[in-house]
């Protein structure tokens, strides 16, 4: 196998592996190409406030989501005070149980729950039983067992299937003018919930498997909120969320869907009037979070390896690490391709890294100054004769004194800019100077400062570059734009073609040669 | 012919940089072989052992410590040349040709104290000229008589004949002038002047210089054309020997002209530059690509130089 043909065949490999990673993030994880993608997050903030007994123990339970359908869990926290916490999971929500043994007087606690729509659907199946649930006949009144039995067999002659049951049945019931059938079993019902929980009574007396189920409405701003009754009904395969006032399908318009079944949303023993109430907001949040909760709830092992999951300073770390290749790739392309001459193969990206703290043009000025004053230094301890490492020595410690210079006089003149200049890399300066002077003593001023504008100008595309969102985005979400990075470099290597420079020093061969 | 300029210099058969080092040097120069030519020391004592012709070496400094002992080194010698072991591209390398009283005078004609020389030394000691900046040593040796022939079209410092060695076959070769502005040596980047050698008879044509073809040297005004150079023959087997002492395949042989011994090695070079297509307003690729095409190259030095000599 020929070396042209291993290389072209390995950077295809690598390529291949980097896209389709890169694309696995990109549609299944929902990863943003983009650093400014910014995803609307709800903020749902469940406050809880009762009064509690005299030393007597206090259990507040309180039932929340577990996998809110067409959402994500981007976080939760509690406020939770000296109350002790304890989460179980039910299977279809949760329950969390704050406990304390004793306290007394007014009490708040706090739930808040992070959600951010789920675009794309990863689930079909909808959370809760697949298998057809069992219908338990409910308990009803004796005197409206009748009743019942003659709206279930009139609704039943008038109905295909579950649904169309549910609504023939939730059109009788209301009707604007209901029958005395109807109205009796209005009568001992007041509120909305009871409301729902008869009805779902009724379609369980029909064979239909019918529940409560409690709902929030989304929407920015909301305050002293409560949860909405709705009703579900399964088809048989599903359940199906249904108005229970007008018997069309489907939640109420921007709601999720709180808890399932009748059961008390807050419990709470040691105390007395217990309140609940909701507000919500709406705030935008990074995708790349998002997407790391959409990666955990699916289970996906990419996010374990993922660079998020690092402690957040050796996160900042790798940020500027994993723009190195990238200059090191553009160091390749004008060296081997443009053919660009630099101090040093990768000084000018160690230039680059140092002008991120200073930003461009006050990078070049203190660069240029710094390197100025440290080649006058030089020549003049050439004048001296000092061996080669003390005199590295000297131009280092003379260097360190001129940045000391700058930036105290660059503070006292009141530019903030002078002080960046600490962390500019003083070996790098150093080196540079020793360079630059070599050059200038065997091959001229003009080549050295050639070399010099080269060194700078690399310096600053390269900073140009690394210093762009978009691309430490790219690299920093999607690592895997590395191997990508290493095939185009591979490739390079192979490339043997003429450098753009060339060109111009080869351009009398266009006119002499035969 | 194509209107891209890369597609021009490519059908001319020139050589660019990024070709020379993917497909020759890396697959014709073995990496463990490098040592060999870029340590003069060792080059020097691998061409002595294999008989080529060496300026002879009258000493080497290794350490600081030996700089004392500088002046007693050079007490008897009126003209001799220091340089790094490991330097390249000719840097530092001082050429001392006569002496007064308290100073060495230098081809350039600045004057050197003891005390100049041995910062001169100390600085090679420390790596200032070597690759990537390690630490080196000093070689002192005889400095070249040169041949006259050259004298009308080179302004003092070193003439010498550079050839391009692939395969152990001689390609291409020219003659490197100093003037003025190289400020003695011998390297085209540092203004010496290029002029190629015609490989079957060795006669000189036009010059190049500062990118630009000349025909007269820029400070003797002499012609550059039409000098022909002794031992031509004695040169192409000096250079194809070099080949088979060093085992590299893809080398630059520098060879000076000494007025009593004749041809002698001055140094080989693992990564030779691409004037020599410029100086010779050829491209090199022609010959290379003829060489490497051959599956079996002739092995007696008669035959290698006749093959050679066909290639211009």
């Amino acid at each position: 196998m020929s070396i042209n043909l291993h290389i072209k065949l390995l950077t295809s490999l690598l390529v291949i592996t980097g896209l389709v990673v890169l694309w696995y993030k990109v549609t299944y994880l929902g990863l943003p190409l983009v650093p400014t993608t910014r995803a609307d997050v709800w903020t749902i903030e469940a406050r809880m406030e009762f009064k509690a007994y005299r030393e007597v123990p206090v259990k507040l339970d309180l039932r929340v989501p577990r996998d809110p359908e067409g959402f994500i869990v981007v976080d939760e926290n509690f406020v939770s005070g000296n109350y002790g916490l304890n989460i179980d999971d039910t299977g279809q929500d949760r329950k969390i149980q704050w406990a304390v043994r004793n306290t007394s007087g007014y009490q708040v606690l706090y739930y808040r729950l992070h959600l951010a729509p789920d675009e794309i659907s990863i689930t079909d199946s909808s959370p809760g039983e697949v298998a057809v649930p069992d219908v338990k006949p409910d308990q009803f009144p004796e005197y409206m067992a009748s009743a019942i039995t003659t709206l279930v067999t009139e609704v039943r002659t008038k109905s295909a299937d579950n649904i169309s049951f549910a609504r023939e049945m939730l059109k009788r019931l209301n009707s604007g003018s209901p029958d005395s059938n109807v109205e009796l079993l209005h009568q001992d019902v007041n509120r909305d919930e009871a409301w729902i929980i008869r009805i779902a009574g009724l379609l369980n007396q029909g064979n239909v498997p019918a529940r409560l189920v409690r709902t929030l409405t989304l929407k920015d701003g909301l305050n002293h909120k409560s949860l909405t009754p709705w009703l579900e009904v399964h088809d048989g395969t599903h359940w199906v969320a249904i108005s229970p006032w007008t018997g069309e399908t489907g939640l109420p318009r921007d709601s999720m869907i709180w808890s399932r079944g009748d059961h008390d949303i807050l419990q709470l023993s040691g105390g007395k009037n217990s309140r609940l109430e909701f507000s919500v907001g709406k705030h935008s949040l990074d995708m790349t979070v998002v997407a790391e909760q959409r990666a955990r709830k699916l289970n996906s092992r990419m996010m374990e390896f993922s660079l998020m999951r690092l402690p957040v300073q050796t996160q900042n770390i790798y940020r500027i690490l994993l723009m190195i290749p990238v200059g090191a790739l553009l160091i390749v392309l004008l060296r081997n391709v443009v053919g660009v001459k630099t101090f040093g193969t990768f000084m000018p990206i160690l230039i680059a890294l140092a002008f991120r703290e200073t930003e461009l043009l006050w990078g070049l000025i203190l660069f240029t100054s710094l390197i100025s004053l440290g080649l006058l230094f030089r020549f003049y301890l050439e004048y001296l004769k000092l061996l080669l490492v003390p005199r590295l020595a000297s131009v280092l410690i003379i260097v360190i004194m001129l940045m000391l210079a700058i930036s105290v006089i660059s503070y006292k003149l009141g530019f903030e800019r002078g002080l960046s200049l600490a962390l500019f890399p003083m070996v790098i300066i150093t080196m540079s100077i020793e360079r630059m002077s070599l050059v200038w003593e065997e091959l001229g001023s003009t080549e050295a400062i050639k070399q010099g504008i080269g060194t700078l100008a690399v310096a600053a595309l390269g900073y140009l570059l690394m210093s762009s969102h978009y691309i430490g985005h790219l690299v920093f979400t999607f690592p895997e734009l590395l191997l990508i990075i290493l095939a185009a470099t591979l490739l390079l290597g192979r490339y043997t073609g003429y450098r753009l420079t060339e060109l111009w020093r080869f351009r009398m061969a266009l006119t002499w040669f035969k | 012919m194509s209107i891209f300029p890369w597609r021009q210099l490519s059908a001319l058969g020139v050589l660019g940089i990024n070709k020379r080092n993917a497909d020759y040097i890396s697959k014709y120069n073995p990496r463990h072989r490098y040592p060999l030519v870029d340590d003069k020391i060792t080059s020097k004592a691998v061409a002595v052992r294999h008989g080529i012709p060496v300026p002879d070496l009258y000493g080497v400094i290794e350490i600081e410590h030996q700089i004392a002992d500088l002046p007693a080194l050079l007490h008897d010698k009126p003209s001799f040349v220091i340089k790094p072991a490991r330097g390249c591209g000719g840097e530092g390398i001082l050429i001392i040709d006569s002496r007064n009283t308290h100073e060495y005078i230098c081809v350039n004609g600045y004057g050197y104290t003891v005390a100049g020389l041995s910062h001169h030394v100390s600085n090679i000691l420390g790596g200032m000229y070597s690759l990537g900046g390690r630490p080196d040593m000093a070689l002192i040796e005889y400095r070249v008589d040169f041949d006259s022939c050259f004298d009308g079209v080179s302004h003092r410092g070193v003439p010498d004949i550079r050839t391009l060695v692939f395969r152990g076959i001689p390609v291409m070769a020219m003659l490197r002038l100093p003037t003025r502005l190289s400020r003695g040596k011998a390297n085209l980047h540092q203004g010496a002047v290029g002029v190629g050698i015609h490989m079957n008879h060795g006669t000189t044509r036009g010059g190049y210089w500062q990118g630009k073809p000349i025909l007269h040297h820029p400070d003797t005004g002499n012609e550059l054309s039409g000098i022909t150079i002794p031992y031509w023959d004695d040169i192409l087997c000096l250079n194809a020997r070099c080949h088979d002492c060093t085992g590299m395949g893809f080398i630059g042989v520098d060879i000076v002209l000494d007025k009593n011994r004749g041809p002698l090695l001055l140094e080989v070079n693992a990564r030779p530059g691409l004037s020599i297509q410029m100086a010779n307003r050829t491209g090199l690729l022609p010959r290379i690509q003829f060489i490497e095409s051959l599956a079996n190259l002739p092995n007696s030095l008669q035959d290698r130089m006749m093959l050679a000599k066909s290639l211009a």
